[in-house]
């Protein structure tokens, strides 16, 4: 019981820090990727308490909640949109020997469909803020996670038919090193759809600030507009966590793997991160049809390739 | 099954938990922020003029056949996870690969049938 409770407690500073952490890094990567500072007055070393700052700034503001709105549904959606990640996070194993909060039996399945309720927030703030712009970005929310959330599942299965189990743990323990260039094209794929999923850059479509003001989330402010920030931040996470963990082989680095654990993990992870924080920087947003045409003329085909490849390259082997 | 129930009472504590962060926040910002709604503040926002219509506009949602396709495919791959676990296992081999070349074959037909159709270039 009081290991239950002391994971559990593990887990909540991890979804509390993490998500911080690649917040601040992308305000001081991206910063510097544009000849910029970022942020350099709070807390006095190079801004490292901007977030801090923002926090209080966000939980003293007024919360409004537009007349013709569905009210309930308006309140609930940001709640809906970062629950998810953070019961994620729960299935996650980070080094080996049980360095897991739940060794759930179907953990990938568990993952995918848990960080698919995630969108759901979205969706329920476009659809509740009777807003027009609010509703064509909750619509492209809707169309993204469809078209995207297919090659993420095909991936994701084909890892768990190499491992030949679906336990999270049993994907690392499972894992070699050849399976980076094997699994690599379903990798790109699990990871792109992702970002896709997540609609971060250049994925935005949904909440494209030039033409729809900020989609989904046009009508919030204050904390409830925190709350929808924090979730983007804590779905890198997840998102980076699950790439890690399903094709980077987790805890597993090129040497002291038994006695580091769960740094190569976290280091892999922000190494991730900082991609995703890359990707932003460097591509401008792609167009809705755009969007749709790499999902499915792209990694649709691309994913049921690496199933074909995947499914005889494991009956060799066995 | 014992096993079973624990294992997701874990889950519903953290779920708890989530909503003890999200519900602790918002309680916070009730004790903290003002509240002075007035009725230009509760309008919806329309680029700062007077909203047109209602919000809830009827538009013609372009991309409600990927919504389609998307379903059609979904609930093939939910099976690839039950049978990624077993499809290897002694005495399957070749058959279950046949018969994975079958499903992705269904699926591929199916995809390049659709892009014939034009379903999946831009009206």
């Amino acid at each position: 019981m009081l290991e239950v409770v002391v994971k559990l407690v593990l887990v909540a500073a991890a979804f509390a820090v993490l998500p911080l952490l690649v917040g601040q890094a992308e305000h001081k990567v991206m910063a510097h990727m544009q000849g910029r500072l970022g942020p350099m007055y709070a807390g006095a070393f190079h801004g490292w308490a901007q977030l801090v700052a923002d926090g209080v700034k966000f939980v003293q503001k007024e919360d409004v909640v537009p007349a013709a709105a569905d009210r309930r549904i308006f309140k609930l959606a940001p709640a809906v949109a970062l629950v998810p990640y953070l019961l994620v996070l729960l299935v996650v194993p980070v080094g080996p020997h049980g360095q897991v909060a739940l060794d759930l039996g179907p953990g990938v399945f568990f993952a995918l469909a848990v960080m698919g309720v995630g969108v759901i927030g979205a969706i329920m703030a476009g659809w509740a803020s009777a807003n027009k712009y609010s509703l064509l970005g909750g619509m492209r929310v809707a169309a993204q996670l469809m078209s995207y959330e297919l090659p993420m599942v095909f991936t994701a299965a084909s890892v768990a038919m190499a491992a030949g189990t679906l336990s999270l743990s049993g994907i690392v323990e499972q894992w070699r090193w050849y399976w980076l260039p094997w699994q690599l094209v379903g990798g790109v794929v699990f990871f792109v759809a992702g970002l896709a999923e997540l609609r971060r850059p250049p994925f935005d479509m949904p909440v494209a600030d030039s033409e729809i003001i900020f989609g989904p989330y046009t009508e919030y402010g204050g904390l409830r507009f925190a709350l929808f920030l924090l979730a983007e931040y804590a779905g890198i996470v997840v998102l980076c966590a699950l790439t890690t963990v399903l094709f980077l082989g987790g805890w597993k680095g090129p040497f002291l793997d038994g006695q580091l654990g769960w740094l190569w993990t976290l280091a892999k992870v922000f190494a991730l991160a900082f991609v995703v924080i890359w990707f932003r920087v460097s591509y401008p947003r792609l167009r809705e049809d755009q969007l749709q045409k790499l999902a499915w003329a792209w990694l649709v085909p691309l994913s049921l390739a690496q199933l074909a490849l995947t499914g005889v390259l494991t009956i060799a082997l066995a | 099954m014992q096993d079973y129930f624990h294992t997701y009472g874990v889950v519903a504590a953290l779920l708890a938990v989530g909503g003890g962060i999200v519900g602790g926040g918002l309680a916070a910002n009730r004790l903290l922020r003002p509240n002075r709604p007035t009725g230009e503040k509760l309008t919806t926002y329309e680029c700062g003029v007077d909203p047109v219509g209602d919000g809830w506009a009827q538009s013609y949602v372009r991309y409600y056949v990927f919504a389609y396709l998307y379903v059609v495919f979904a609930v093939d791959a939910v099976f690839l996870f039950p049978w990624a676990t077993v499809f290897s296992a002694p005495g399957y081999g070749m058959t279950t690969l046949g018969e994975m070349f079958v499903f992705l074959a269904f699926l591929a037909v199916g995809l390049a049938y659709a892009g014939k159709k034009g379903v999946l270039s831009w009206v």
